[in-house]
């Protein structure tokens, strides 16, 4: 569980802005709060691309091509991420070398009795329990170790690709903020406030009126 | 060469145009360059439709990355059937633009306007086209965003609000979108839909699974506008400028639901989604009761504006309705019907568009009588009405008898009835505004108002007449849409020839 720490931290970043968002009538506390709940999904995409045991998909000399045929049909693809989340996997059985399992079962128990309305909270415990599981499933670490022999024990290995995907979400993030930001500053000028219960009354008060 | 490159054609024009309108900076040139991309695209769009109906699905993979490492681009049926009407609706709303634009958008910002306006469109156009799942959530925001600058372009100062409610709303509705994605990413490691799809099998039964696609549809349904997520909605059309509003209404929230189905047919299966878990029956329900409420709000509105966005949100309760279904018939019925509301709505805006020009309002109080000053665009509103109601020989009725007689076919004969009643309900908001134009006393203003310039009337009467030729003649839209639709069931491969 403190091992999955990361997945907690989105969590709350992602609860705390969904709340801001949801609670408060400043225009600009709403989206400070629409911000922080983007940017946990920046985290909860890099989280996943960081795998401990990891390595970059590169074909090494001598063990390219054979290993690369075996795997569900293109091959490539599952090398490409292969590594990846199963090193995680692989990683998770190691750390909890008896209780290996058992660390998919807590996370699904723990679910099971978390009456937590907070679909989102389950969500990421699901998510990292799942791919645990799934991987475990498909027995990928065989997989792996065709196409890997060495499994990086211990070095932490970024799979780039979330991080560019992230790259794209900051601009479409910042975007939004910058449109929004105008928008409230137009807000302002028109009605001299950026509180919206007072917006809201000033606009009823224009009906009644007209 | 061009042929070749037809499906990334579709997409960059419009989006090397937009920054090119703003460095130019220049009104006079804004427009023509405008309506050249708008009217090319559409070219494009119907080029590609031929192909596909004579060879079958085409891939594009850009860069020329094979499949699953790189973005492609795919056109099959569905894609090309979308691209086509949002394309050509978005081409006519161009050529109307001018008049009501001039009146109703700042000079200065114009160049703006248009730029923004072919963001929007190749926004939604790469929704439709992308077989990259990340790629639409990119396309998605592109559209949104711009989409959220346009509605603020309206003349009243509630405008910016209704576009800061609408960004707020539809980022958190993006942004699970993007949790969704994420955590397929995180269980198949790849982010090509059909990739994906084929790699899901893997881990049925699993939590994550279900997760990411409980996340994706909701934020889809947010920007589809199902109830009850559809608050945003009435405001946002009602405060845009008219040609922003024709255009959103008649595109924007149809192309989610495309997104939606390809989420549904094409990544997670029908099984997935409508028996392991009862989407079906969800989606059944909150439609029917999207239908019911919101055409009965519809009754009671007094702007004309906003009596249309309540009844958008009841249409897209008829396109879940046909998509719940998830037989031949009902999915045909949902993806025609997105096509025939598109007509009917972007027509039905059009007209309240040249009314706002000449009345200077959207108030059935001040459309009073206009019937007698504006007898061309008062008969526009009662042919594209007629065909919101479902009469024969109108698109609306073809989409509605389909997903009449498909709804009896899989015996859910209660949705038959409810939808028929609903009907009525169409009819009254569609004869209020009617009686209003047609049998009452003139307004102050509607007494003295002249009719709409040609520029907006032919542009208006093509999609209005379109919305009578489709509902007579349904050789293409019904033959494409069942097509469609049976590909996307696994009913047919993806060859040529209807």
């Amino acid at each position: 569980m403190i091992g999955l720490y990361n997945y907690w931290i989105v969590i709350f970043l992602m609860m705390t802005g969904f709340y801001i968002v949801i609670a408060r009538e400043n225009l600009i506390k709403t989206i400070i709060g629409l911000n922080i709940f983007q940017t946990s999904v920046f985290l909860l995409y890099i989280t996943m691309g960081k795998v401990t045991g990891g390595t970059a998909p590169i074909i090494q000399p001598g063990n390219g091509g054979e290993s690369h045929g075996d795997g569900h049909g293109g091959g490539h693809g599952d090398d490409h991420h292969g590594p990846g989340e199963h090193g995680e996997t692989l990683d998770h059985a190691k750390e909890h070398a008896d209780s290996g399992a058992s660390t998919v079962d807590h996370l699904v128990r723990s679910v099971g009795h978390n009456d937590d309305p907070a679909t989102a909270t389950d969500t990421v415990q699901h998510a990292v329990g799942h791919a645990t599981e799934n991987a475990a499933g498909i027995d990928v670490a065989s997989v792996v170790d065709a196409a890997h022999p060495t499994v990086y024990h211990g070095v932490s290995y970024s799979n780039p690709l979330p991080s560019v995907l992230m790259l794209t979400a900051i601009v479409v993030g910042i975007a939004t903020t910058a449109l929004a930001l105008a928008l409230i500053v137009r807000i302002r000028e028109e009605y001299g406030t950026i509180e919206e219960d007072e917006i809201l009354l000033i606009d009823q008060e224009d009906e009644e009126v007209s | 060469m061009i042929e070749q490159n037809l499906p990334v054609l579709i997409i960059v024009l419009p989006l090397i145009a937009a920054p090119l309108l703003v460095l130019l900076g220049s009104r006079h040139l804004a427009l023509p360059v405008s309506l050249a991309v708008c009217w090319s695209v559409f070219a494009v769009a119907v080029a590609m439709m031929a192909r596909v109906m004579e060879s079958g699905t085409i891939t594009y993979e850009l860069g020329g990355w094979p499949s699953p490492y790189g973005i492609v681009y795919v056109v099959d049926y569905l894609s090309a059937f979308m691209m086509l009407f949002v394309s050509g609706l978005g081409a006519i709303v161009m050529t109307y633009a001018p008049p009501s634009i001039n009146r109703e958008i700042p000079l200065s910002k114009h160049y703006l306007f248009y730029a923004t306006y072919l963001l929007c469109l190749t926004g939604l156009l790469g929704m439709c086209i992308t077989g990259d799942l990340f790629n639409v959530f990119v396309f998605l925001e592109i559209s949104s965003l711009s989409s959220y600058a346009l509605i603020s372009l309206g003349k009243t100062r509630r405008a910016p609000l209704a576009s800061l409610h609408y960004l707020i709303v539809g980022t958190i509705g993006a942004t699970f979108f993007l949790i969704g994605i994420g955590l397929l990413y995180q269980m198949t490691g790849t982010l090509n839909m059909a990739d994906i799809a084929s790699r899901l099998h893997a881990v049925d039964g699993s939590r994550t699974k279900l997760v990411a696609f409980a996340f994706m549809t909701v934020g889809l349904c947010i920007k589809m506008a199902v109830f009850p997520l559809h608050t945003w909605l009435p405001n946002a059309y009602t405060y845009a400028p008219s040609v922003v509003t024709c255009f959103i209404a008649a595109t924007a929230t149809k192309v989610s639901v495309y997104a939606f189905i390809r989420l549904v047919y094409g990544i997670f299966t029908p099984e997935f989604a409508f028996e392991s878990l009862p989407l079906d029956q969800a989606l059944m329900i909150f439609s029917l009761i999207g239908i019911f409420v919101a055409s009965a709000a519809a009754i009671y509105q007094t702007n004309i504006k906003r009596l249309l966005a309540y009844s958008s949100v009841a249409q897209i309760g008829y396109m879940l309705l046909g998509v719940s279904m998830a037989n031949v018939g009902g999915l045909s019925a949902g993806i025609v019907h997105m096509f025939n509301h598109a007509l009917i709505k972007g027509g039905l805006f059009m007209v309240v568009g040249c009314f706002v020009l000449r009345i200077g309002s959207c108030k059935l109080d001040d459309l009073r009588g206009a019937g007698k000053t504006m007898p061309l665009t008062s008969f526009a509103w009662a042919i594209g009405g007629l065909g919101l109601i479902g009469v024969p020989m109108t698109a609306g009725f073809i989409s509605k008898w389909m997903l009449l007689t498909s709804a009896l076919e899989v015996n859910v004969w209660p949705v038959a009835i409810l939808m028929l009643l609903s009907s009525l309900l169409a009819v009254v908001y569609v004869w209020r505004v009617v009686e209003t134009l047609y049998f009452s006393e003139p307004s102050e203003k509607a007494a003295v108002a002249t009719e709409a310039p040609w520029l907006m009337i032919i542009p208006t009467y093509i999609v209005i007449a379109a919305t009578v030729v489709f509902g007579c003649w349904t050789v293409y839209s019904n033959g494409i849409a069942v097509k469609a639709a049976k590909i996307l069931l696994g009913i047919v491969e993806t060859g040529a020839t209807l």
